[in-house]
């Protein structure tokens, strides 16, 4: 049950070739779990939130097997998938707040959505009601044209539009990106709220910012350049991660109860690579303190301790050994 | 809303004095003295020239002082006096425009529309997909780059010369009077397929490719991805950007609907239409100022109310307009 991925590959095709956003990712995603995907910009983490329910151009798909609750998802097949989106997996964009049609009163263009899917506006209304009070919206918003909503009550808008017919998994992505501090937990929160109360059973957030993954993730996938660099329970990967990316990225967050005035935080030296041509093996080998000729080959995503996955020559040897 | 229009209506108001002053200016500052040509072509004797000469300046009202005629001009026009032509002497201007202006409207109004109609809906039909637009927008760029008057020559020669389907001079046979008869009408109809014609085709591309470009913009726009990320289905997509596309095209129809009354110069001059821009044309040839300036007016007044009345629709149409009401703006 859940979510599972197995190796899945998709490439941005551009005038210059293929940029190789995302390369061979497998994980699985349980029920009722709520997996966070972090990485620094580019690292793909989008790419494979939107491939699980929206494929378009100029993403590629290159192979891979995606399950849903034991079903194939036919996510290379755009009017295949329109069977599945809402009704068994669904989005909350990075936009949003342009996500709603401007010309359209935002409850009207939900029935128009709805009927267009084959559900009954008149019989979800009272959910709908139900769910605009757990977020704390108004009722009258269903009778308001979007441009009449701040920026966060859209938010919270889409939310509960993405939401209504209680998909098996829900992609939020950059849900709390463009919101202050105080709306960004209460967001969070509701994220929360909404898997207890069987809104959707399993999410994944993705976003760059750790500490809200900290306060809501029940695990969390760490990304590099298109490849899964590990994968833990969330205090795994705060408290002891074991690839070399994810200690420099953790080691880089600022600590509560430090202060920063003579020691300044360290970054990671280096860039990321460009994804058109990227280095053989390790995408990683090149800012890693710890590499050796080994990370020409790619490493295996490997579980290493139960729930624990890292991919890195070094872990695996060490794993081997013990 | 009473706010919001009642400062519209102060604008157009403005502008409408504005323009008028501007339209009394012209003719007055041009070169030449219309009297005087007008005598020099009747061509008297010395005498009896300055005679009519001075009385022809009594009945225009042009021997008194300039502020005067502006006044008396202002009057004039609240009274629905256009003043007297001197082409068609002694026609009175505001009869020889309203004789002209039903062959302006039966000209434009359908070309407009239809076009507009037919444009917008295959501009549409052409941004669904890649082998449509590469096929369908060529062709309306060619036929929005056409000028009027060089597709209404091409189809006069086709159609009206090496095949004799239609005729292409005059709004109706030059022999037969206006009248209501079926015979009359039959021949309205066939003087009216060229012109027609030849402002459809120009302005259905230019219609067709501002929808096509506007239609695409908007299948980009979040929105469109957000619906279908939600598995909405593609006429609901398509119908949503429609919707929002269309929002620009209808500025677009309200500034031709505007200058309707204007006439298309060039294609009543190729088509010897009886129209407005024919009329202009006449006016400028024969010196008749008041022709000319009460043309302009009616062209003024066209124009600001077609503005008043798209102001009126983008409320009823665009919810965006209708939050700016509230404000202050």
């Amino acid at each position: 049950m859940g979510l599972q991925v197995e190796n899945l590959t998709v490439y941005y095709q551009t005038l210059k070739g293929n940029v190789q956003a995302l390369e061979n990712a497998s994980f699985n995603v349980a029920d009722g779990e709520i997996m966070g995907l972090a990485g620094e910009s580019g690292c793909g983490k989008t790419t494979l939130g939107h491939s699980l329910v929206y494929l378009n151009q100029p993403m590629k798909f290159i192979g891979g097997r995606v399950l849903l609750n034991d079903q194939d998802m036919p996510i290379a097949d755009m009017e295949a998938m329109n069977d599945f989106r809402l009704k068994q997996i669904s989005i909350i964009p990075q936009y949003a707040m342009n996500a709603l049609n401007p010309t359209r009163k935002i409850g009207k263009m939900t029935a128009e959505l709805l009927e267009s899917k084959k559900v009954s506006f008149k019989i979800i209304k009272a959910e709908l009601e139900r769910r605009l009070d757990l977020v704390k919206l108004p009722r009258e918003v269903l009778n308001m044209y979007p441009i009449e909503l701040s920026g966060g009550m859209k938010q919270r808008m889409v939310m509960v539009l993405s939401t209504l017919l209680n998909p098996a998994l829900l992609i939020a992505d950059e849900i709390t990106s463009a919101l202050d501090v105080a709306s960004q937990k209460a967001v969070a929160e509701m994220l929360v709220e909404f898997r207890d109360q069987q809104c959707c059973n399993s999410a994944i957030v993705i976003t760059h910012d750790i500490s809200i993954l900290y306060q809501i993730a029940d695990s969390i996938l760490i990304m590099y350049a298109g490849q899964l660099a590990e994968r833990a329970s969330t205090d795994a990967i705060i408290h002891s991660p074991r690839h070399p990316y994810t200690k420099m990225l953790i080691s880089s967050l600022p600590k509560v109860g430090v202060r920063y005035e003579e020691k300044k935080l360290s970054g990671i030296p280096g860039k990321p690579p460009l994804l058109l041509n990227p280095p053989r093996g390790c995408r990683f080998k090149e800012r890693c303190p710890l590499a050796f000729e080994k990370c020409d080959q790619v490493p295996p995503f490997e579980e290493i301790a139960p729930g624990h996955f890292v991919a890195c020559w070094k872990e695996s040897a060490k794993n081997a050994q013990a | 809303m009473k706010r919001y229009f009642s400062r519209k209506l102060l604008i157009y108001i403005l502008t409408l004095i504005l323009a008028v002053t501007v339209d009394w200016l012209i003719p007055r500052f041009m070169p030449g003295n219309p009297v005087q040509i007008m005598i020099a072509r009747a061509g008297l004797k010395a005498e009896s020239a300055k005679l009519v000469y001075s009385e022809y300046m009594k009945a225009f009202g042009l021997d008194v002082p300039i502020w005067q005629q502006y006044i008396n001009f202002w009057i004039a026009l609240f009274h629905g006096d256009f003043g007297v032509s001197l082409w068609l002497f002694p026609r009175p201007v505001l009869r020889i425009i309203m004789d002209a202006v039903p062959y302006d409207l039966l000209l434009l109004v359908p070309a407009i529309l239809i076009s507009w109609f037919a444009g917008n809906n295959f501009g549409a039909f052409a941004a669904r997909s890649k082998w449509l637009d590469n096929t369908i927008s060529p062709l309306g760029y060619v036929l929005t780059a056409t000028p009027y008057m060089w597709l209404g020559i091409l189809l006069a020669w086709a159609l009206g010369i090496v095949v004799h389907i239609f005729p292409f001079s005059g709004a109706y046979s030059y022999g037969l009077m206006p009248s209501l008869s079926w015979k009359f009408i039959g021949s309205l109809l066939q003087h009216w397929v060229l012109p027609f014609m030849s402002l459809f085709l120009v302005m259905f591309g230019g219609w067709a490719i501002g929808m096509r470009n506007m239609i695409i913009y908007e299948l980009e726009a979040d929105y469109s991805h957000y619906l279908e990320a939600l598995g909405a289905p593609k006429n609901l997509v398509r119908r949503y950007a429609f919707r929002n596309a269309v929002l620009p095209q209808i500025t677009g129809l309200a500034l031709q609907l505007g200058v309707i009354v204007a006439g298309q110069l060039v294609t009543e001059i190729v088509f010897s239409y009886p129209g407005l821009g024919y009329l202009i044309l006449q006016a400028i040839q024969n010196h008749d100022f008041f022709l000319l300036q009460g043309c302009f007016l009616f062209i003024i007044i066209g124009v600001l109310i077609a503005n008043f009345a798209i102001d009126v629709t983008y409320v009823l149409v665009d919810p965006r307009t209708r939050a700016g009401m509230t404000g202050e703006a």
